[in-house]
């Protein structure tokens, strides 16, 4: 049978409304659109990738959500990027990106001195002239081991099972975002049970390492297949797990077994699980107190491909005293690592302007984002700080005991410039 | 009357028979002259289904054709690389097809001289993934695909630098004779309505499915069975290796993948006029069926385009036959007027298959060249001697190549989104008629509006870009909407599904933000 992304080619009408809503070719010329690298491109694509141009595809997703005929645009881009010949420096480099469970393995064992590291300016230029890291983007710093260690040894309480898959993120980087998840859930009655601390694959998959990816999902399913059988549902805090496990390890790298299928089923983005509660009476409402702040509340470009509206917009609009200002632009320019690239930086904040500039204008105290390179990016760009929605909801039910260190905000800030 | 002209050679008909004629004569140093009455490639060579043979589909019913479509296979790739891509093909055979055939097979291809190599099925899937993976039997043979236009254009062009005049749209009129000798013909231009007169030693008659009513023209007789056969592309290609089916020739037995699409081939019926290319819906539907069968999924995939060619099927004087047009011959023949019907320097070579044109070419060549009284020179030694050291055929994603190689910037801009033309091929080509083009050359040089869109897009763009170097916006509005009325015939069966789609936003775009100017002109 064809292949579904390949066969939904033909939907393609030459419409344009892709090329009107790609956040990457409104700045720069060095990417031609989706319509163009996407559904023509590919009518041509056999054997050899001749085309490098849709190397500047982000991979956001706009095009395929906006495709009024169902055309896989940016799944059929992320596979053209993965044929693309690469150099050896290159590869290392990608998979340096790509492969962050590994790295934040090793790094992960000593986080003081990886933090050191990458905080160092001319560590970053070497980086940089070496591994085609760009000096100024958003790299994130390693939690101290202690907050690692305070998820990992949280309880997941009592009440109804779910599993809790806390990806790269909240393994490494940002370990209190989990016990806050953890804790926001428990006091709704969730007993959530953290899965292993594992890559979903998403990172290796769209630096072209398919088979990597594919291994990382397989892992991951297998793991959970005895509670995603039972009918558990798998939640994720971060926007790109969520999407690799809901629809990208079968629409993009093309897995079609059993256990992966399942694990789609069952998978939830987390602000979608509390309002689907919410939704059935079963959120503790009476419990949020009033936090009184100014917040810019900035839909991720993967969480608007989860289909599933802005369930985090809802549940902030819950929190009395919550000053909300919603953002009407489409992308940060990150795209997971898209913005590291020493080629592609430039491009990504060029992306993100519009962002930015509507951030600086309505001043909020903090920016509520789903995903965490987008929090990164959108931190380094505008200096103001952004959590995820689940903060805010663990603060307004006056919860404690997880904490974000300050100084990882006050050091991101310093890497600009 | 515009002024006469004299050649060695007149060749009527500008298909791939009379090119081939026309090229293979000035290689043998004669003066030629082709008269053409519509474009190059403008009656059955421009609508068939792209295949160059292997030899493989004739070697039970037709070995003879067989044998000659192996041996011009080989020697087309060497004359005319670029327009030939390297694809390779399948016969298969799949559940329920006599077992039989498929036995015979690699006998009957041993004999006949075609290269076939037995493959397991697995082998056969893994060679061609998109292949129905319920085949019994698999053999790969040397199939490819021909861009006609491309071929064409090549040998024209090797013609015209050896000083062939190629009269496109001259029609011939009346022949001119004295006796029982054909002195020339009279043509007649279509765009400007004169007549010119030809004078020419022999005068070979190369008009295909209309070698019979030519040939009555200088009262000769040549009987022709005109067999039309349907062809539905689909927008995407579906395989990238031909696909053809192990059972006798029938229905709905091959699919090709040529340039950006697949095409599946064919029907075959008679018809009493060779200008009949009517396409009827069920004979569409049965294509696509047939094209399922083959590729799975090829029954959802988007349709594009639906055509019929006439074939000339040749039947000798007093020859025996049914009448079943699938049962006759696909050779071709050469008639020389002269033993035939008494007529003199006149020669119609007619029947046989694109793939052997070079070889119809030589020996129709031969016969003029007896009539003359040249000396006969081997032909395919030049050919041979000019076989690049690897040939270069031409690679599907070459367009996208060249498309990248000039983007960035305000290098080019694309004018054809579907099928990559840039502005700068538009111009140039533009500039190299001196303005004297249309879209629909355009079309067959760069594949301009053959692609998913159909013209929906790029049509206005190339009628800009030809009015802004020479021509006068009421000729370019009537071009376009000339170019329109042609598409939307060859959509008119096939309009469903993704398809349909296209159609409607095509339609609304020609109606209303992009309508030519003055009253609208109805579409088919």
């Amino acid at each position: 049978m064809r292949d579904e992304v390949v066969a939904s080619t033909d939907g393609c009408v030459k419409c344009t409304i892709c090329e009107q809503a790609c956040p990457v070719a409104a700045v720069t010329d060095l990417f031609p659109g989706p319509k163009y690298v996407g559904p023509q491109a590919e009518r041509f694509r056999h054997g050899d990738s001749v085309d490098r141009s849709v190397e500047y595809c982000s991979g956001c997703g706009a095009c395929s959500v906006v495709c009024p005929q169902g055309v896989a645009v940016a799944e059929l881009n992320i596979r053209a990027r993965a044929q693309i010949p690469r150099s050896r420096r290159e590869t290392l480099r990608n998979l340096a990106l790509g492969d962050t469970e590994s790295v934040a393995r090793l790094a992960g064992l000593v986080p003081g001195v990886a933090n050191a590291l990458l905080g160092n300016r001319a560590v970053r230029r070497v980086a940089q002239w070496l591994a085609g890291v760009h000096r100024l983007a958003p790299l994130p710093a390693f939690a101290p081991r202690r907050s690692v260690r305070s998820f990992w040894t949280k309880s997941p309480g009592e009440g109804v099972p779910v599993v809790y898959f806390p990806g790269c993120s909240t393994s490494w980087y940002e370990p209190w975002l989990g016990e806050m998840v953890v804790a926001v859930l428990e006091r709704n009655g969730i007993s959530a049970q953290i899965a292993a601390g594992r890559c979903c694959g998403l990172p290796a998959q769209s630096n072209g390492f398919f088979g990597l990816a594919a291994r990382r999902v397989a892992r991951i399913a297998k793991e959970l297949g005895a509670p995603v059988a039972k009918g558990t549902p798998v939640l994720a805090s971060s926007t790109s797990c969520a999407l690799m496990l809901m629809s990208e390890a079968k629409d993009v790298l093309g897995i079609e077994s059993d256990p992966v299928l399942r694990l789609a089923e069952a998978t939830w983005d987390v602000s979608e699980f509390l309002l689907d509660l919410h939704r059935q009476g079963r959120l503790d409402q009476k419990g949020l107190s009033p936090i009184s702040r100014r917040v810019y509340y900035h839909p991720p470009c993967q969480q608007r491909r989860h289909l599933s509206g802005r369930p985090a917009l809802e549940l902030l609009a819950l929190i009395p005293g919550v000053e909300i200002i919603e953002s009407t632009q489409y992308c940060c320019g990150i795209a997971g690592t898209y913005g590291l690239k020493a080629e592609k930086y430039e491009v990504a904040m060029e992306v993100g302007r519009g962002l930015f500039s509507e951030i600086a204008d309505s001043s909020p105290e903090v920016v509520a984002c789903d995903s965490e390179t987008c929090r990164w990016q959108i931190t380094h760009a505008s200096g103001v700080p952004s959590v995820h929605p689940v903060e805010l909801l663990y603060e307004s039910y006056g919860l404690s005991g997880a904490r974000r260190p300050l100084r990882q905000d006050a050091k991101r800030k310093s890497a600009r410039r | 009357m515009t002024q006469a002209l004299s050649a060695d050679v007149l060749v009527i008909g500008g298909g791939s028979t009379g090119v081939g004629v026309a090229w293979e004569a000035t290689r043998r140093g004669l003066s030629v002259i082709l008269a053409e009455r519509s474009n190059l490639a403008g009656g059955t060579s421009g609508r068939f289904h792209g295949l160059l043979h292997s030899g493989g589909r004739y070697v039970v019913s037709d070995p003879r054709s067989a044998s000659e479509c192996a041996a011009e296979n080989k020697a087309l790739r060497s004359i005319a690389p670029q327009a030939i891509e390297d694809t390779g093909g399948l016969f298969v055979s799949l559940e329920g097809d006599d077992p039989a055939y498929a036995e015979g097979f690699p006998l009957a291809c041993e004999r006949a001289g075609v290269e076939a190599v037995a493959m397991s099925p697995a082998e056969a899937r893994s060679a061609e993934p998109a292949v129905n993976p319920g085949i019994q039997a698999a053999f790969w043979v040397p199939d490819a695909s021909v861009d006609v236009w491309r071929l064409l254009g090549i040998l024209s062009a090797q013609a015209a630098e050896g000083g062939a005049k190629i009269l496109e749209h001259h029609e011939v009129v009346s022949f001119e004779q004295e006796g029982q000798r054909v002195l020339g013909a009279r043509l007649k231009d279509s765009a400007t309505g004169e007549t010119r007169w030809v004078s020419a030693q022999v005068v070979v008659n190369a008009t295909g499915a209309w070698s019979g009513r030519v040939a009555a023209m200088a009262g000769c007789e040549v009987e022709i069975l005109a067999s039309r056969g349907v062809m539905v592309a689909f927008a995407d290609r579906l395989s990238h290796l031909a696909i053809n089916r192990c059972i006798r020739p029938s229905d709905g037995d091959i699919v090709v993948p040529i340039r950006t699409v697949s095409v599946i081939g064919t029907t075959d019926v008679a018809v009493a006029d060779p200008d009949d290319t009517t396409v009827a819906p069920e004979e569409v539907a049965a294509m696509v069926a047939a094209a399922d069968q083959l590729i799975p999924g090829a029954g959802s995939a988007r349709t594009l385009r639906a055509w019929a060619g006439v074939r000339p099927l040749y039947r000798p004087p007093g020859g025996a036959g049914s009448g079943a047009t699938r049962t006759v011959s696909r050779a071709h023949a050469l008639v020389d007027h002269a033993t035939q019907d008494g007529v003199e320097a006149f020669v119609t070579i007619t029947g046989g298959k694109l793939t052997t044109l070079r070889l119809m070419a030589e020996e129709a060549v031969d016969l003029v060249v007896a009539k003359i009284g040249l000396p006969a020179t081997p032909a395919f030694v030049e050919a041979l001697e000019e076989k690049p050291a690897r040939p270069a055929y031409f690679r599907l994603p070459d367009a996208l190549a060249h498309r990248e190689s000039v983007w960035g910037g305000d290098r080019d801009a694309v004018v054809c989104e579907c099928e990559g033309v840039l502005r700068s091929d538009v111009v140039a080509l533009v500039a190299a008629a001196r303005g004297r083009i249309g879209i629909g050359d355009l079309r067959r040089s760069l594949r301009v509006g053959m692609g998913p869109c159909q013209g929906g897009f790029c049509s206005y763009r190339c009628a800009g870009l030809i009015a802004e170097a020479a021509q006068a916006a009421e000729a370019v509005t009537e071009d376009l909407v000339e170019f329109w009325k042609e598409r939307f015939k060859g959509t008119a069966t096939v309009s469903f599904g993704a398809q349909a789609r296209q159609e409607i936003l095509d339609r609304w775009l020609y109606a209303s933000p992009l309508a030519p100017p003055g009253e609208p002109v109805a579409l088919p």
